[in-house]
């Protein structure tokens, strides 16, 4: 039967649309974060979208431009969540560069290690949850005892798990314990076979494969909207911070870059996968060579003393008074440092007018960077696809947000 | 391709093309910076993006910086990079008056919520931009919050002294 053409005429604004208006978030599980997209879908096919961001601003850098350097580390914490230990180090090299303090090389291996595990967990929270929004729960369930050993020897270090506010401005605030050390080396015994299973699961698995492999960035794409991390890597550009600026002695160790072709869902699970081995590599050589020394660097006006120093020495008194106080003046300068978070280049950019605390405090925060060409690259993608693309971008609300 | 280029390449360069709107290069902590003004950045990052030597194809952050104190009150920081020399090149322009400098969503698409962030915090208008309204706070605020004055807490608060507590900027007094 013909259809004839009718001649109703619908108001732009009409529910009576051909594609249908769908709200993900911004508290919906598949977001994995309090942020919002509004997509227009027609069928199952997105045609356009719109994402809102916002929901848990905190205003870090206003509260850095207040507050002394010391008082900054917990804030990074709160940016990644997933690897807080790397935004926390980054913090403090900025700093360092900015003061000109020389971290000796005992200081500057541990926190490799410790960066490197934390690249392992983000890396272990991020892939596990792509397996779940293919429908895998299993791994996720299973891996995260991995996670969980990486937290023990974060406790052992600094006391705290997830946000850690780990080390000082001019190396750590203790040694690596015995415990913590055998902690690594169980780690470093257990894991690789663990994670051989996970990789078992889902790596050359067919549902996997056929669900992943879908919504491919170029390379051009991924450098015009600002990728970096991982997402970049994946397109086939092996743009890596600690190669490219290798910080905290990064030059010392010997590891591949690995990169992707295809810039999808697949290749961003696989090139994270590949680096949690270097990591695994990274951490192994900083182990086998780590130097003797101290842990610290010899900067008493801006490294917080231990306590018995505190307790018994005059001049530790004065100085961690001064510095809990906040009252140590920086020098004037501007500097840029950055590192390799775990889903990107995590940036500071610091500028200080000889005072007290920052007078400008700028974080690049990579996935806010990278969020906005969301919308874009699912454009006519499955909603099923976008949601497993927005999982695999690992996107953190509270970086996104700052 | 394979010609090496360093800053002193760079500043040459651009001298070339820009001549005095690009000024005093300087190299803070390891990283040339260079000021220009409102008319001439966007030509100027198109051309560093575009020149087939340098190839700054990368727009790493763009942030604003607020001096209440000073003639030209808004700074607008551009950090682009190259990653084929690995050299990274800090550009500002100083703002004086109603702080507008047009947008840079042409030359880098990752500049649209950049530029959006600088608005949110600063008020900088960035013209020509395809949706500048806020990002991060909500749509009903009235104020630019990162501005220098607007203080952090509520300055009705009468328990807390911020004098004894090392959170005043003695050189800055405010």
């Amino acid at each position: 039967m013909m259809s004839k053409p009718q001649n109703i005429k619908h108001a732009s604004d009409l529910l009576e649309k051909p594609t249908i208006t769908l709200n993900i978030g911004p508290t919906h599980p598949a977001t994995h974060g309090v942020f919002q997209n509004v997509v227009e879908i027609d069928g199952e096919r997105i045609v356009s979208g719109d994402s809102t961001i916002g929901y848990i601003h905190r205003a870090f850098e206003k509260i850095a431009e207040h507050r002394p350097f010391y008082q900054v580390t917990p804030l990074t914490d709160r940016l990644n969540y997933c690897s807080s230990p790397i935004n926390n180090m980054g913090w403090h090299m900025t700093v360092e560069k900015l003061l000109g303090v020389k971290v000796p090389k005992r200081a500057q291996y541990l926190r490799v290690i410790i960066m490197e595990l934390a690249r392992i967990s983000d890396h272990i929270v991020c892939n596990s949850v792509i397996g779940v929004d293919t429908g895998a729960l299993t791994g996720f369930t299973y891996v995260f005892q991995w996670r969980e050993k990486i937290y023990e020897i974060f406790e052992e270090v600094c006391g705290a798990r997830l946000t850690t506010n780990i080390g000082r401005v001019g190396g750590l605030e203790r040694d690596f314990n015995e415990i913590a050390f055998k902690k690594l080396e169980d780690f470093l015994r257990d894991f690789p076979k663990g994670w051989k299973e996970f990789e078992n699961l889902l790596v050359r698995n067919r549902i996997f494969m056929d669900r992943t492999r879908t919504v491919p960035t170029t390379p051009e794409f991924a450098l015009q909207y600002g990728f970096t991390g991982p997402n970049l890597r994946a397109t086939g550009v092996d743009y890596d911070v600690r190669v490219m600026s290798p910080y905290s002695s990064y030059e010392d160790f010997d590891f591949k870059i690995p990169v992707g072709t295809k810039g999808d869902t697949y290749d961003r699970f696989m090139v994270r996968n590949q680096e949690i081995w270097e990591s695994l590599k990274i951490i192994r050589q900083a182990l086998d060579k780590l130097p003797e020394g101290p842990y610290h660097a010899d900067a008493p006006q801006f490294y917080l003393p231990p306590k018995e120093e505190v307790y018994n020495n005059m001049e530790a008194l004065i100085y961690h008074f001064k510095i809990v106080m906040g009252e140590i003046d920086a020098p004037k300068g501007e500097v840029y440092h950055s590192v390799e978070g775990g889903n990107g280049e995590l940036g500071f950019y610091l500028i200080s007018d000889g005072g007290r605390a920052a007078y400008r405090l700028h974080f690049r925060r990579p996935c806010f960077i990278y969020y906005q060409a969301f919308t874009e690259m699912v454009k006519g993608c499955l909603l099923s696809d976008a949601i497993v693309a927005m999982s695999s971008m690992n996107i953190i609300a509270g970086e996104l947000d700052a | 391709m394979s010609t090496i280029v360093d800053y002193k390449k760079v500043v040459e360069r651009i001298d070339q093309k820009f001549g005095a709107k690009v000024r005093s290069p300087e190299e803070p902590y390891g990283m040339l910076t260079l000021k220009t003004d409102r008319d001439s950045i966007i030509p100027l990052l198109q051309f560093l993006r575009d020149d087939e030597e340098m190839q700054f194809i990368f727009l790493t952050d763009i942030c604003a910086v607020h001096f209440p104190d000073r003639a030209e009150k808004f700074e607008v920081v551009y950090h682009i990079h190259s990653f084929m020399h690995n050299l990274r090149v800090r550009l500002k322009v100083a703002l004086s008056g109603e702080p507008k400098i047009p947008t840079a969503v042409d030359v880098f698409k990752s500049a649209n919520w950049m530029e959006r962030e600088t608005y949110d915090f600063y008020g900088v208008i960035f013209e020509g931009h395809p949706n500048l309204k806020r990002i991060l706070n909500v749509d009903e605020m009235t104020i630019f919050p990162m501005r220098k004055e607007y203080p952090l807490e509520d300055n009705t608060r009468s328990d807390k002294d911020d004098k004894m507590f090392g959170r005043i900027n003695v050189n800055r007094e405010n």
